[in-house]
Order: structure tokens, then sequence, then C-alpha cells
């Protein structure tokens, strides 16, 4: 009992740890590869070719003074960031990265997954309420019916797939894909899907609860310091976890394509970097939407797709299987 | 500063007007307002006679019915008011100038209305007419203190609100805040 | 003009819904996307705009007064500090109009570099414009790749003149010394490569759907509308109005160049960004006749060593790439001018703000503004 406690213990450490220093260097990964896109080197001075600059900034954030403006409401501002970020490291409980790594298996997991990353609009909308700031009021506006509405369609992306495999277990989830990816058998849930995680994680071309050009930072205008960084991480571990849903359960998993022999973990890891290049290349190609034009495309566009794909796969499977 | 105002305006009218073979510039307009509305001129010049810099001097009573005649009528169509502005000079009687510059696109050609009010005489705004001429009746208001009848929105726009005096006068000088007889500013003065 | 309910600033009010109230948000002056020191009150129902007012003004220098009491050269360095983003334009307006009061022969020569410095103003003024209006709507790679080519002109305008942003480009009578063949070689090889790099932004921007969607059909205005605001410039041309002033009312070597006057049609935030865009392309057209037709000879007439220009006024205005930029100059025959008017086209556009975007939403006005393409220094003066 002591000893699973303890090797539990440690494998949540592990992955927290492996975690918070991915996300870190993700932003590092994102200054660079938008500074060649634009033309220009991105970070260079700490470190050889800027490699030490995420711990810098991390330093940085952590060194600063904290300020909580004095109309706000205290106790509300404070939660708020770990509201944000808690559920956004919990979803890492159940992803699989391997074929024995994971910190563990339940047999709703993808469940799991959906349910929790939907607590941080909490947050979200806390910040913007706490910060007594018209932006940041307007930012969780923005966010709270932005993050509620694409979380629909995220859920019923999914549910195509699920059917697929029969299975709520992301690790079951990946066996079933071992001849062909479901992105295959289901290229419009990959689509929508695709989408709705770009809104999801407030990135380009849907980062409007924080458009830096309308709402100055949206939701979190007056977090400062570690309480900005929390928001920061949120973000990022966010990204990969919807990546990492995302390659289980359209891309395969940790399987990878048979003849090249590469560890689960290196498959997991190539298609993650993969997915990730293509979220920073659309930030750094694409404007952003209008407000109404996110949720005319939301409702008016996504959602009878993916109704229609799950009918469709339905029949399918109905008729054919 | 201010010494050799009262010289200006009189010059060019006078060339304009005596010059008996040649025929002025702008007198198809000229004619086209006396038309309608005789006496409202009351003079007219143009620097080196040219066509671009027609001046009409207006009798402020007939300025808001003058203007909406330029403006609408086929022959002139003078749809833009490009510029509006004043300009003081401190010894004349009637201290004032507003200065309207009117384009026509149609006709590609431009016109310059003013009017010579005394100080604190209320000039008629033409913001009914163009829309244009909000802000740049603000702006004469804020800079000259000429008050604008009828307009829609009269307060300062490009100093703050307890400015209080009015800079671009002559008498308004380069150091030192409020209007006074111009003498050579010293440390004191510049203070508040 | 849409009704003021008072004459104080937009204030809180009751809203449509019975029982609650709008929101008023102050934007700027110190905003990411108000370009400078612009403050914007904005009255919203949600994210609709009911209401706008400007709060100008704090970058007012008193320029005209200013102008009131030194020469006429010694004004030249002051309009730099107007329209910063396109010095040589305002340079030119200021000159011209001086000259107006004279009967001076300006040599050939002079009037083409004119031409030439003035277009390559035009170029990075709509450069600076086109990466800061991208960037407001979120398209943050036309920003850095804009800046890459406007960083070339600039380095142009140092070779001929020794600065970069305040050039000081010209003199009453011409211009203050020849420019080197270096400047005339590194000119010709960049307008070789430029019209390549347009294409570049257009790649991104012109057929994006998303790009298409934050401009069409925002913040539109009719050409009577905007003749009544006397919106010149770009914004004029986008609803259709065929008004250039260098066509209009020819000025330096215009004459004797050969472009087209771009215009649109719908008068929208998209409209603009067309014209503006073929403005670069034909303002590079300009700069290779210039270059080729460029006249040997003198660059500057005999002036007198004290600029007395007889008494009497003159307005002149040139289409700077804001707008119509114009001077109206009361002489009074002494060294100083008497009254020095500036027909500022970005204070004048920026009027217009409020008739472009109530009603629209609160993205929408972050893209008006952005299309007005306004310069605080000239606004505010």
């Amino acid at each position: 009992m002591i000893a699973e406690i303890i090797a539990a213990t440690l494998k949540i450490v592990l992955v927290l740890g492996v975690v918070s220093l991915v996300v870190a260097y993700l932003t590092y990964l994102e200054r660079k590869i938008i500074g060649h896109i634009q033309m220009r080197l991105g970070p260079m001075r700490v470190g050889w070719h800027g490699l030490l600059q995420p711990i810098a900034d991390g330093l940085k954030l952590f060194l600063k003074e904290d300020i909580i403006p004095s109309r706000a409401d205290k106790i509300v501002f404070v939660i708020a960031p770990i509201m944000v970020l808690v559920p956004a490291f919990v979803v890492y409980s159940v992803l699989p990265f391997g074929p024995n790594f994971y910190i563990t298996q339940v047999n709703v997991g993808l469940f799991l997954v959906l349910a929790v990353s939907s607590l941080g609009v909490f947050g979200i909308v806390m910040a913007g309420w706490a910060s007594n700031s018209k932006y940041s009021l307007l930012g969780a506006l923005r966010g709270a019916a932005q993050m509620l509405s694409y979380e629909i369609f995220l859920g019923f992306a999914l549910i195509g797939p699920l059917m697929l495999a029969g299975s709520l277990n992301l690790q079951n989830i990946v066996q079933a894909q071992s001849d062909v990816w479901f992105v295959f058998y289901q290229p419009l849930a990959f689509i929508v899907f695709f989408i709705a995680a770009l809104a999801e994680t407030n990135r380009v071309p849907f980062d409007l609860p924080e458009a830096e050009t309308e709402l100055v930072a949206g939701f979190h205008t007056e977090y400062s310091g570690m309480k900005f960084a929390f928001f920061f991480l949120a973000e990022y571990a966010n990204i990969m976890a919807v990546s990492t849903v995302g390659i289980a359960v359209f891309f395969g998993g940790w399987k990878g394509i048979p003849g090249i022999p590469l560890p689960g973990l290196v498959w997991y890891l190539l298609k993650l970097g993969a997915i990730i290049f293509v979220f920073i290349w659309i930030r750094a190609t694409l404007p952003r939407y209008r407000y109404d034009q996110l949720m005319r495309i939301g409702w008016k566009f996504m959602f009878p797709l993916v109704i229609a794909n799950i009918f469709l796969t339905g029949l399918v499977k109905l008729l054919f299987l | 500063m201010a010494d050799e105002a009262g010289t200006t305006e009189s010059n060019g009218e006078g060339s304009a007007e005596t010059e008996a073979p040649k025929t002025p510039p702008g007198m198809d307009l000229r004619n086209l307002v006396d038309a309608e509305f005789p006496g409202a001129v009351l003079e007219q010049s143009a620097y080196e006679d040219r066509e671009d810099e027609v001046t009409f001097v207006l009798k402020v009573d007939y300025l808001l019915r003058v203007c909406e005649y330029l403006r609408n009528h086929p022959a002139a169509s003078f749809k833009i008011l490009t510029d509006l502005t004043a300009a003081h000079y401190l010894e004349n009687e009637e201290p004032f100038q507003v200065i309207y510059q009117l384009v026509s696109v149609d006709h590609a050609r431009l016109l310059r209305l003013k009017m010579k009010i005394r100080d604190g005489q209320e000039v008629p705004s033409v913001t009914e007419i163009w829309s244009s001429a909000n802000w740049m009746e603000r702006e004469v208001y804020d800079l000259f203190g000429i008050s604008f009848a009828g307009h829609p929105d009269l307060r300062r726009i490009l100093l703050p609100e307890d400015w209080g005096s009015h800079p671009f006068r002559k008498d308004y000088p380069l150091e030192g805040r409020g209007e006074r007889i111009y003498s050579k500013p010293t440390r004191k003065e510049s203070g508040e | 003009m849409l009704d003021v309910e008072s004459s104080q600033r937009v204030e809180r009010g009751p809203s449509t819904v019975p029982g609650t109230e709008d929101l008023v948000i102050n934007m700027g002056p110190q905003h990411p996307s108000t370009h400078g020191v612009l403050r914007v009150i904005l009255k919203m129902d949600g994210e609709t705009v009911t209401d706008v007012d400007c709060d100008i003004g704090y970058l007012h220098r008193g320029t005209e007064k200013i102008g009131e009491n030194i020469t006429y050269t010694m004004f030249i360095p002051y309009t730099d500090r107007l329209d910063y983003i396109a010095a040589p334009s305002s340079n030119l307006a200021w000159v011209q109009t001086v000259e107006s009061l004279f009967d001076w022969e300006i040599p050939p020569r002079a009037l083409f570099i004119r031409s030439m410095v003035a277009e390559l103003s035009r170029i990075a003024s709509h450069l600076l414009w086109l990466a800061t209006h991208a960037l407001d709507i979120g398209a943050m790679t036309v920003f850095l790749w804009c800046f890459r080519e406007r960083e070339m002109v600039l380095d142009l305008f140092e070779r001929a003149f020794g600065a970069r942003l305040t050039v000081n480009a010209f003199r009453l009578g011409g211009l203050f010394q020849d420019v080197p063949q270096e400047f005339l070689d590194d000119t010709r090889a960049f307008i070789e490569i430029f019209p390549s790099r347009i294409d570049d932004y257009e790649t991104l921007l012109t057929e994006n759907r998303i790009w298409l969607q934050r401009t069409q059909g925002v913040g539109v205005i009719s050409a009577e509308d905007a003749m009544d605001l006397a919106l010149t410039g770009p914004i004029l041309r986008s609803t259709g109005v065929q008004w250039d002033l260098r066509r209009a009312k020819p000025y330096a070597a215009y004459p004797f160049l050969d472009f087209v006057v771009p215009v649109g049609e719908n008068g929208d935030v998209y409209d603009r960004y067309l014209v503006r865009v073929e403005e670069m392309r034909q303002s590079t057209r300009i700069i290779e006749q210039c270059l080729d037709m460029l006249p040997d000879g003198p660059v500057s007439c005999k002036t007198p060593r004290t600029i007395k220009p007889p008494a009497g006024e003159v307005y002149h205005s040139i289409e700077n790439p804001k707008g119509e930029f114009g001077f109206y100059l009361v002489s009074d025959g002494t060294e100083t001018p008497y009254r020095v008017r500036i027909r500022p086209p970005s204070f004048i556009n920026l009027a217009g703000l409020k008739k472009l975007s109530v009603g629209g939403l609160l993205a929408d006005v972050i893209a008006i503004i952005g299309s007005i393409d306004i310069v605080l220094g000239e606004c505010d003066r």
C-alpha cells in the first residue's frame, strides 16, 4: 500500500515536473518559431541561442512584486489563478504518454479530461470579476462565452472516434487505432476538434478573451508576477493537454508507424511537436476573429457539422460493422 | 510681433477690384452669390490673382445662407469644408477673422470665405451644413475664444478644460499663461 | 451627425435594457492600439458601441503659434514633428506654401527629387499603417515584415539627408544640397525588390477569410458623408471619389509623372486597405519614373538671404499619405509669418471616428481607428 502511494507520488512529481519544464520551453519554442517566421531570431541572449530564456523569465516572474489592485476582491483575486492552473494540471493524470508511461488509467478517462478542463473557465470568470476592471470583465465575459460554447463542440467532436473505439479509457482508444488512425475515419471530427481546441485554449485566431489590441490583456490585465505566470503556465499546459488528447484520439497516441522501431514516448513527442508547431504557425499567420463571428462559426457551422458526423458514424457502424 | 497686422488684409483686394480690363478670378462665383444675396460679399480678393486663392469677405448675417447656397448650387458645389480657422489682428476694429476654406471636387477649385468679427461676437455655426466643422469650430473656440452659435458640442478640444485662456490670440505671449499686452516675459511670469 | 446628448463628455446613462447601465470604457491614452496618445471614451451596450468621444491634445505643442514667431526657414524642422511618420511630406507642404508667395523658379532636378522623396515617405507611412493596422486585427507577422521594408526606406532618408525620422529634407527654393549618387542607386535597388514584398503582405491578408470578415462591411461610409466630414486621402478615395491633389492640383514633378489614383467602391475598412496597398505600388512606379527622368542641373534656385515674402495670404495643400495636408499662411511682409494654420488630415479624419464606429463592436472600433491612419503629432500639433 505504502509502496503504491510512494510510486504514485513519484510519478505525479515526475510528470508535473516534466510538464512544467516542457511548458516553459513551449514559450521558448513559440518565440523562436514565430521569430524565424518573421525574419528575426527570437531570444538569443540568455544561454546558447537563448536556451535559458524560459528559466530567466520564470525567475523574473517569481521575483516580481505581487500587486493586488486596491479595489479588487482580494480573496477571489488570489484564488482565480489557482483555479485556472489546477485543472490544467489535473488533466495530465489520465493522459497516455507511452505504453507504460501514464499516472493512472481510468475507464472514464476522456470524460474526466473534458470535465476537469472545463473547470478552468471558472478561474477566468473569477479573475475578470475580481479585478474590478472593465477590460478584465469584458475579457472574462468573452472567455466564458467562448469556452463554454467550444467545450460543447470539443466534446461532440470526440464522440465519433469514441463510437469507433467503444471505450472512454484513453489507453484503450489508443489500442483501438493499431491498424488505422481515427483521423482517417473521422476527418470531419478532427477538423472540428482542432478548431475547438484552438478556441478552447484561447489561441489565435480565437484569442478574444485576451485580445491584446482590444482588451489590453483581457481577463489577466491586472495580474502580475507569479499570479500572471500561473495563467501563462495554465494556458500552455492546456495547449499540451488538448494536443495530447487529440493525438490519443485521432493520431494513434504513442503508436508509431509500423516498421520504424522507436519507443512510444518518442512517437508521442514527435506528434506533439508537430501539432504544437501547427498551433504556433497559425498564430503567426492569421488575424483575429471578432466576437460575434466566433459565435456564429461555432453554432451555425461547427455544431451542425459535429451532429451530422455523429449521425453518420452511427449509421455506418450500424449498417456495416 | 503683431505690429504690422493691420496692413495685411488690405493687400490684394484693391488690386483685384480696380483693374478693370482683366476680370479678376472667381467672378463667376461672385456673380452667383450676388444674384441671390446682394450685399453679402463685402470684399473680394485673390493673392496675385490666382484662381485658387479667391477670397470673399462675407457679412456675418449671410454666412449660413451663402454657405448652404454654395454647397448645393451645381455651379459651385462646394461639398467639402476642408479647413476652418481664425486669425487675430490685434489692432483692427474687428480683430478676428474666421476663415473657411471650401473645396469643390466636381469643379476642382477652391474658395475661401472670411468673416470679420468683433471680440466676443458670436458666429453662426456651420456644423449643420458641413459636419466637418464640428471639431474645427471647437478648435477655434479653444484657441481663439470665438463662440459658435448653434454648435452641438462646443467645448475645448486640444487644451485641458480648465485652461481658461486662448493661446492663439496675438496678445497671448510665448511664455506664461493668459492674454495681456505683450511685454518681454520675465522669469516670474512664466511660473504659473 | 449623431446626436450628442449634452455638452458633456460621454457619461454613464441608462441603457436600452431597463434597469441597467451602459458600460463606459476609457481606451487610452495608454492602450496598445490607439497609435500614440489618443484617448477614446466608448459607451458600450455589451460589446456594441453606442457613443464615442475622442480626447485629444496630449501632444499639443502650439506649433502654429511657434510658427508665427520664427522665420520661414526656421519652421521647416517643426514640420518634421507634425506627421513624423512621413516627415518629408510635411516639409514639402510647408516649403511649397512659402514658395507660392514668391514667383521663384524651382529647378526641375529639385522638383523630381522632391516628388521622389515624398513618394518614399508615402511608402514609409503606408508601411507603418499596414503594420499596425494588421497587428490591431491580430496578424502579427505582417507587422515585422512591413518594418523590414520601412527600415530600408529610412536608411534611404539617412543616406540622402542624414536623418531617419525627422529628416528636414527640403529648403525654400529647392534642396539644401544634391543627393548623393548612392542614394539614387539604393533607391533603384529598393524599388526593384519592393513590389514582391507587397505581394508577400497581400498573400497574408488580401484573400484571407478572417481578414475579409474583419474588414469588409466594417466602418462603411458613403462618398456624400465622407465629403460632409471632409475626410480626405485614402478614406475619401475608398468611397469611390477620385480626389487626389497630386492630380487635381498638381505640384512638384507630378504633372510630368504617370500614375493611377486607385479608388474603392464600398468605403469600408477593406477598401481603404486595398487603396493604400495599391498606392504603395503606384508610389513605386512614380519613384521609378523620377529616377529615369531625373534631370541634371542645380537643386536650388537663387533665394534671398532673408526670406521676406510680400504681404498676402495663401492656402496650399498637398496629398500627404494621410490626406490633405495644407497650410494657410498669412504674411505681413516681415521675416516671420503672421499666421500659420496647419490643415491637419489626421485631426479632421479622426473627427469622423464617431460616424464610422457607432453601432459597431469594440473590435470594429480598433479596426476603424487603424484604417483612419492617424498620427497624433499632427493631430494635436
